[in-house]
């Protein structure tokens, strides 16, 4: 007998993979799965990034019979999950430098072509760091020769492994260490960034799509479509960072779910250079309650309250919530 | 088969023949009719099984190497001065990885100021990555040599570079001998891989290693150019029969067996420098030379057997310790350590000037009478430089140094040498 | 060892024809080297290549300072860049024009002390008839062949085969014979 299942139900892993059909639970729910990103690595309590690349690897094994080859940069991940003599990944992996994991996946994909292995697909992964920053240029290269590589970005919004500083993916207002909450601007500046993403369809590549670890059925469905295809596509993952933002390690999967929710970190999917969907926002909730509980933005909070700065923040998702029409 | 060509593309030829899977390269002058005519041989079909990649720096050249390396295929790659600094990160990274990459270097100065003419800095700027680096001395020696790098390099889980002189032999016309396909197979086995990204049988590279095992992974990279030591020259025995020439090998001696007076170079300067040599033995000085291919691993044990016994030894070197004065007059004086003799260091063709017969006779005239400072710059113009010196001593704002020489000197489209 | 040094302009197949010069050597089973020597890499600024031929492996390495014979593709650079530098006695000079020494301001330099082998050839105007390009290496080559003698009309011919696509090919060593006619009328005067 068919029986609606309201998506509460099926939100968590517990309850919704037990109601689904086998087929539609998640890579997760699946005895077989990998363990790409095996148990013993020493990421921190709550770290949003180990919990995003389980599931994204993990995915993309079931994706591709587990023919997957990793590529990491330097960053929190490659330090917390190969901490010598061990190491946690289940996969080939390859740690090269800081700024080349997409030339190094390039290189490893173009392995596999002379070797006639077209089975074998490649991921590049690294954090906001090594991909908006010292990664760009070849990050960009990759795109602009459609190599077949998926490059994952686990993006925590600063340097954190380094000790938490300041990168292009650092939202206006946040604290870092060379952003610090001091003087007539506090925290970082308003009008710098970059959005990769869009750069990332701005090169026309085959798919490009942004995450969250505040919904993991949809960031496995993104990139199990992602290995679907074959030329360079770009996932983009929100992975909250307790350390680094002063949050509680139990909030990491309510700031994710926060941040989508305020429109700040929109969840959409692009091919060949255009949005074809995003996901909508069941009920709209203000920055504040984001930014609030965080407290690399505690400066804009006390006894008087930066009003400008938080509303320009808002305005920054009211802008995103119009351009993705998240709200229809 | 005997053939007239470019230096670059008797490379070209020589590369292709070992069968490389992966080529990645950015251009840079003078190594783009390498890497051009390799593009053109994947492109038409000639070769075979081999992905051309196209990349966007000499960084991402290196990174692409390393991917393609780890993952079991036959890498090669290309470049020059400013872009073997650009990927000076990921040419450590190579070296540490146990990665057998080979590269060409056409050799370039490094700038500032820039300079796209002959000069050894850049090799030498990496000389202490842990990269093994062979000298060519000839168009043929290094079409030579890139078939024994692969084979060395294999072999040792090392990359190579092999070093040759950018203009005065990438873009130099000259007879070569380039091997058949069968040749180049009996010599150069297919890769074998010490580790490969394989799904089969996944392992990690590239942790983390910490104070507790550092040094050993560092002595053990040492180790193995040490070993390189025994096993360049028996490659290119195997070479010598299996080719049926002289090429490559730790060092080459030229008349320097009885000689008073023996000069030390790398690359094609010793062409020049046995002509001299020859002009000068006819006239019965007692000089020689020793041309050194195998710049890391450093020959010292070869070297001091070579020169002990001389009287004096000049070492001409293509680039410069700033603030020191020699790089290979480093090696060559500890390959001579406890020996006495007379040690003379001269710095030469910086930036392509080119170096004379003329200049090296009344060189090696004044080295044969001890009439030679520590430290030489060839063919320095002293008047120049006084002047620079003179005029900067007047005042703070002088403005850049380069541009005033530059404008000392006048236009040099009417120069010869 | 016989050296040349050729001058010209970017653009003018200078390089290239030092090239076709070291080939055509090879072919007839001796050894040659042939370079250049660039300043800025653009088209118009003066360049020079240099080619040595022996019989025997050649291992010198520096520019030609004392060329046996001097090849001039552009005569504009004759009272600009210091062409003559290095010419010995009785050397060979072979220049790019339709105009005489005494038209060029040469004249005295002609019926000097040095006793020059100086040789007119309308390179351009051959390149133009036969190929319909104004660059003149090729008929400079042939003339080369005919005053000196030190590669023969054959073995450019099957240089230039080599070295350009058949048709262009053919119409350069219809530039090439032409070239080496006329120099060789030129060759008994020269030699006296």
């Amino acid at each position: 007998m068919e029986e609606t299942i309201k998506f509460y139900q099926t939100g968590t892993f517990t309850v919704g993979n037990r109601l689904l059909k086998e087929d539609q639970r998640s890579v997760q729910a699946d005895m077989h799965r990998t363990n790409s990103l095996n148990s013993g690595h020493r990421a921190c309590q709550g770290c949003g990034e180990a919990l995003g690349a389980r599931y994204a690897i993990d995915a993309a094994m079931q994706a591709t019979g587990n023919q997957l080859i990793a590529v990491n940069a330097t960053g929190c991940l490659e330090v917390f999950s190969t901490p010598y003599p061990e190491t946690s990944w289940q996969i080939p992996w390859i740690h090269s430098l800081f700024g080349n994991a997409a030339a190094v996946a390039s290189g490893v994909a173009a392995a596999q072509r002379a070797l006639g292995r077209t089975d074998v697909r490649v991921i590049a992964q690294g954090g906001d760091g090594g991909t908006t920053d010292i990664g760009f240029g070849c990050l960009s290269g990759m795109f602009e020769r459609n190599d077949d590589v998926l490059y994952i970005c686990y993006d925590n919004e600063a340097y954190m492994n380094t000790g938490v500083q300041r990168s292009s993916a650092t939202p206006p207002a946040a604290r870092t260490a060379t952003t610090p909450a001091v003087g007539p601007s506090p925290g970082n500046v308003f009008g710098t960034g970059k959005n990769v993403p869009r750069i990332a369809m701005a090169h026309r590549i085959p798919y490009v799509a942004t995450a969250s670890v505040s919904n993991l059925r949809d960031l496995e469905r993104k990139v199990k479509n992602a290995m679907e295809i074959h030329g360079a596509r770009y996932v983009h993952i929100f992975v909250p960072c307790p350390l680094g933002w002063g949050s509680a390690p139990e909030d990491t999967i309510k700031i994710a779910r926060l941040a989508v929710e305020t429109g700040l970190f929109p969840l959409f999917e692009a091919h060949d250079g255009e949005v074809t969907a995003s996901t909508p926002i069941r009920h709209k909730v203000p920055v504040t309650e984001y930014l609030k509980i965080q407290k690399r933005y505690a400066h804009l909070f006390g006894k008087s309250p930066d009003h400008g700065r938080i509303g320009l923040i808002q305005k920054m998702a009211d802008h995103n919530i119009a351009k993705y029409g998240l709200l229809n | 088969m005997l053939k007239q060509t470019e230096g670059s593309h008797a490379v070209a030829e020589a590369v292709a023949l070992c069968r490389p899977q992966v080529i990645c390269a950015y251009p840079i002058t003078p190594q783009t009719h390498i890497v051009e005519g390799l593009g053109e041989m994947v492109k038409a079909g000639e070769l075979t099984n081999c992905e051309f990649i196209n990349v966007e720096s000499e960084f991402a050249a290196m990174s692409v190497a390393i991917g393609a390396s780890a993952a079991g295929v036959r890498t090669y790659t290309a470049t020059s001065s400013q872009g073997l600094l650009f990927m000076a990160e990921a040419v450590y990274n190579a070296a540490g990885l146990g990665l057998p990459i080979v590269m060409t270097i056409g050799n370039r100065a490094i700038g500032a100021p820039i300079n796209i003419w002959n000069d050894h800095s850049d090799s030498m700027s990496m000389r202490d990555a842990g990269w093994i680096q062979l000298f060519a001395e000839t168009n043929q020696e290094a079409l030579d040599l890139h078939i024994q790098a692969f084979r060395l390099a294999e072999e040792l889980s090392c990359p190579v570079m092999v070093c040759m002189d950018g203009f005065i032999l990438t873009h130099a016309y000259d007879r070569v001998d380039v091997p058949t396909q069968e040749q180049v197979d009996a010599y150069l086995p297919p890769y074998q891989p010490r580790q490969i990204l394989d799904t089969a049988d996944p392992v990690s590279i590239g942790a983390l290693v910490g104070p507790e095992a550092f040094t050993e992974v560092r002595y053990l990279q040492h180790h193995k150019q040490l070993r390189a030591l025994g096993l360049i020259p028996q490659l290119a025995a195997a070479f010598r029969e299996r080719f049926g020439r002289d090429s490559g090998g730790l060092i080459r001696s030229y008349r320097a067996e009885d000689a008073e007076t023996i000069v030390v170079a790398l690359g094609s300067v010793n062409g020049t420098v046995q002509e001299v040599v020859d002009e000068m033995r006819s006239e019965g000085s007692l000089i020689g030379s020793v041309s050194i291919c195998s710049f890391r691993p450093f020959p010292l044990a070869v070297l001091r057997e070579a020169l002990q016994h001389a009287k004096r030894v000049v070492v001409l070197e293509k680039c410069l310790a700033v603030g020191l004065g020699g790089i290979v007059s480093d090696g060559v004086r500890k390959s001579l350590s406890s020996i006495v003799l007379n040690g003379y260091t001269v710095i030469a063709g910086l930036g392509g000037r080119a170096i004379t017969r003329a200049s090296l006779r009344r060189l090696f005239e004044d080295a044969e009478r001890d009439e030679l400072e520590q430290v030489t710059f060839l063919d320095l113009n002293a008047d120049v430089v006084s002047y620079e010196l003179e005029r900067e001593s007047k005042a703070r704002r002088t403005g850049p140094t380069a541009e005033a020489i530059l404008r000392r000197i006048g236009t040099v489209a009417s120069g010869i040498g | 060892m016989f050296q040349i040094r050729i001058h010209g302009r970017g653009g003018q197949g200078v390089v290239s024809g030092a090239e076709m010069l070291s080939v055509a050597a090879f072919l007839e089973g001796r050894y040659a080297q042939a370079f250049p020597s660039f300043g800025s890499e653009r088209m118009g600024a003066p360049v020079m290549a240099f080619c040595r031929i022996d019989d025997k492996e050649i291992r010198l390495r520096e520019p030609v300072l004392a060329p046996d014979a001097l090849i001039i593709q552009d005569p504009t650079l004759l009272h600009q860049v210091d062409l003559f530098n290095g010419v010995p006695k009785r050397g060979y000079i072979l220049i790019n024009s339709t105009r005489s020494f005494d038209e060029l301001g040469l004249g005295g330099f002609a019926r000097g002390v040095q006793q020059y082998r100086m040789c007119t050839v309308p390179a351009t105007d051959l390149a133009l008839k036969h190929v319909g390009r104004s660059v003149p290496n090729v008929p400079l080559l042939a003339g080369f062949a005919a005053v000196t003698g030190v590669i023969a009309l054959p073995s450019l011919v099957a240089a230039i085969r080599q070295k350009f696509p058949a048709a262009l090919a053919e119409k350069n060593v219809g530039a090439a014979t032409e070239a080496f006619e006329i120099a060789s009328r030129a060759k008994e005067t020269i030699d006296a």
